[in-house]
């Protein structure tokens, strides 16, 4: 079919016509809402802290439009920064890692379950974004606490008390504990397509458990895994609300870093921040692409 | 692995699932490089029976051996064995020629041998050109062969296929049918072969096991299952049957096949033979075939035996045969198939509702079926 892509005839048409006969105008006029939006929510801000990240901030906190590198310098060069990323990083990773190995077999758990279970297990999965977070990662610290639920049930077996809270432990905790449901729908929503007549297939083939899960149903839930682990690992890196309640602000991770920039310090540090975000900005997009490759479109 | 040897035996094989046996107490043996079929209507217990072969399910008791070595407890995987599954499940997410490989893989065989076994294989089902499509790229017809080829490149002792031609067309599944026959004759491989489709066990069959709940009713050749079916239900489920309730009468002949007079309620006397030993006064149903029946104008010599003046009730032109349904009596119907060997359009020369003929049918025809 190699006929007028445009039913009709264009040299009719009134006013409309003109966007008959030229696609280019076609184009742009079907795109416009898009762009605009994109323009004024996402374009716009991004290019006012990219000018920020490179301004200089006066001693009263007010920003200087002299634009340099320097901001940039200081994150890479001063070790309080650098470590704050790494260690932002470092802990995402193993949330997400950890967050996986923990989802897989409960999403595998609740699909493989009757009709009527799976909807009540992934009820359960849901209910805890009923309460506020910060108030769930309060009880934590109740639970965690040296005179917390956990260390009086030592206690009374005995076995004496553990400082759980605040450490780097109990911030892992509280990250998987929040992002745990966040890995578990998607991975349930790839499970729930797959076929596992497959499985039965992969076996009478000679694939034992282990390969027939590491051949077919690996591959074949893998969008799953990639998206829980996106969702996962991109509000996990940039988090300060459990690392300063669990870990006690003792240590910095960028998101406490982030916070204290822009509001808590005296005076703000708004372009130092801004260019903290765009470091930050710029890791997760690598994320992303990696998401995007790993990925083919049928899988999405 | 000669011909003759048992490759697959059952031994009182029982599949409990919570209290109803889906396979019960069912013991077979099935020949090296035979084509065995399981027919049976849905949940008759044939695709449990075949799962258990294959190690998807674990008999609850009995056993399964495959050329004398007890398999009933192994899993699938250390079966040699494979299945060609109803709903094909290829693997999405690889080529073809990588769904075939999958089992080769998987016993760890050499690189090279894979590649000259899965082209071996594709060029068996005739895809050699489509190794690098994905499966969803393929037709419901190749993706069949495409299961074929996968299972029968490992050389299994046995190959099971459930009902792998049920979401075909009905002219591919004929053109399957020859083909699928023929290449189990060239590899020579035993198949079990789980179908509800009589037509097909028929054409493709060395034996049979027709199948009712949970039971193997009747095991044995086609012609066997159909000329002699052993019960009521063998002979309604494969092809069509009269069945005439009577009462036997007297044994006329006690020789390697009993003939036996038989008489109705309604005062009809019969003549059939039975297979198996029966009594005086015994209740039976005589069993006939509709096309070894004939219907005729003039009433046929003295002495033929069952013949009955009858009405032709309805008539129904089906193109290869006519079937006609016939009023013996006054409630009982009979139905008789005429094949139709004359190439003429004249409706008179075919039979009319209400005009009257005479049935009749050797008694050899008819057989006695136990209660």
């Amino acid at each position: 079919m190699a006929a007028d892509p445009i039913p009709g005839d264009g040299t009719r048409g009134g006013m409309l016509g003109i966007f008959r006969r030229n696609t280019g105008l076609q184009l742009g006029g079907l795109l416009f809402p898009a762009l605009f939006w994109l323009t004024l929510f996402f374009a716009i801000p991004l290019i006012v802290i990219v000018l920020y990240s490179f301004a200089t901030p006066s001693n009263t906190g007010a920003i200087i439009w002299n634009l340099t590198p320097t901001n940039y310098a200081r994150i890479f060069s001063d070790a309080g920064y650098v470590n704050a990323y790494l260690r932002s990083i470092w802990t995402a990773l193993l949330t997400t890692v950890i967050c996986l190995l923990l989802g897989y077999p409960l999403a595998l758990f609740i699909v493989q379950r009757e009709a009527r279970w799976r909807t009540v297990l992934l009820f359960l999965i849901l209910i805890p974004f009923w309460t506020n977070f910060l108030v769930r990662i309060y009880a934590w610290m109740i639970i965690l606490s040296n005179n917390g639920l956990l260390n009086s049930l030592l206690q009374s077996l005995s076995l004496g008390k553990v400082n759980f809270y605040p450490s780097e432990g109990a911030v892992l905790l509280g990250l998987v504990y929040g992002e745990l449901p966040f890995m578990v729908l998607p991975l349930y929503a790839a499970l729930d397509r797959f076929d596992f007549r497959l499985m039965e297939a992969a076996s009478d083939l000679g694939a034992n458990r282990l390969k027939a899960f590491t051949r077919v149903m690996l591959p074949l839930t893998m969008p799953g895994v990639a998206a829980g682990s996106v969702l996962v690992f991109i509000p996990t890196i940039g988090q300060f609300v459990v690392s300063d309640l669990l870990g006690g602000a003792k240590v910095d991770y960028i998101g406490n870093l982030l916070q204290r920039l822009f509001t808590r310090s005296n005076p703000p540090n708004w372009p130092l921040g801004s260019s903290m975000a765009i470091v930050l900005m710029t890791v997760l997009t690598a994320v992303i692409i990696f998401y995007f490759r790993t990925t083919t479109e049928d899988d999405r | 692995m000669t011909n003759g040897d048992i490759a697959v035996e059952l031994r009182d094989v029982v599949k409990s699932f919570g209290d109803v046996n889906a396979v019960d107490h069912v013991s077979l043996q099935i020949r090296d490089g035979e084509f065995f079929s399981m027919l049976g209507p849905s949940g008759c217990g044939k695709t449990t029976t075949l799962r258990i072969i294959a190690g998807f399910e674990f008999p609850t008791s009995g056993d399964v051996l495959l050329h004398g070595r007890s398999i009933g407890q192994t899993p699938p995987f250390q079966r040699n064995v494979n299945t060609v599954f109803q709903s094909y499940a290829l693997f999405p997410h690889m080529s073809v020629a990588d769904n075939v490989a999958f089992g080769l893989q998987m016993k760890q065989v050499a690189a090279r041998d894979i590649a000259d076994r899965v082209s071996g294989a594709l060029e068996l089902v005739r895809l050699g050109t489509f190794a690098e499509r994905r499966p969803r790229q393929l037709s419901g017809g190749q993706q069949q062969r495409v299961a074929l080829a996968r299972a029968l490149v490992n050389r299994p002792e046995v190959l099971l296929l459930d009902e792998p031609l049920g979401a075909l067309d009905q002219k591919l599944r004929k053109e399957m049918q020859i083909e699928l026959k023929q290449m189990q004759e060239q590899v020579g491989i035993t198949f079990i072969f789980v179908t509800h489709d009589q037509e097909e066990a028929l054409t493709m069959s060395d034996r049979i096991a027709v199948m009712s709940n949970g039971k193997a009713l009747q095991i044995g050749t086609p012609t066997e299952i159909y000329e002699r079916p052993n019960c009521k239900f063998v002979a309604d489920f494969i092809g069509e049957s009269n069945f005439i309730d009577a009462r036997v009468t007297a044994i006329t002949s006690a020789g390697p096949q009993i003939q036996v007079a038989l008489e109705t309620d309604d005062g009809l006397t019969l003549h059939a033979i039975s297979e198996r030993p029966i009594g005086v006064g015994s209740a039976a149903t005589v069993c006939v075939r509709p096309e070894k029946i004939s219907l005729s104008p003039q009433e046929p010599g003295p002495g033929t035996a069952n013949c009955f003046k009858v009405t032709v009730d309805r008539v129904a032109y089906i193109g290869s045969d006519t079937r006609i349904d016939v009023r013996l009596g006054q409630e009982r119907y009979i139905t008789s198939w005429e094949q139709n060997n004359r190439s003429t359009l004249d409706r008179n020369e075919y039979w009319q509702r209400g005009e009257s003929g005479y049935l009749h049918w050797a008694p050899e025809n008819a057989l006695v079926l136990a209660e």
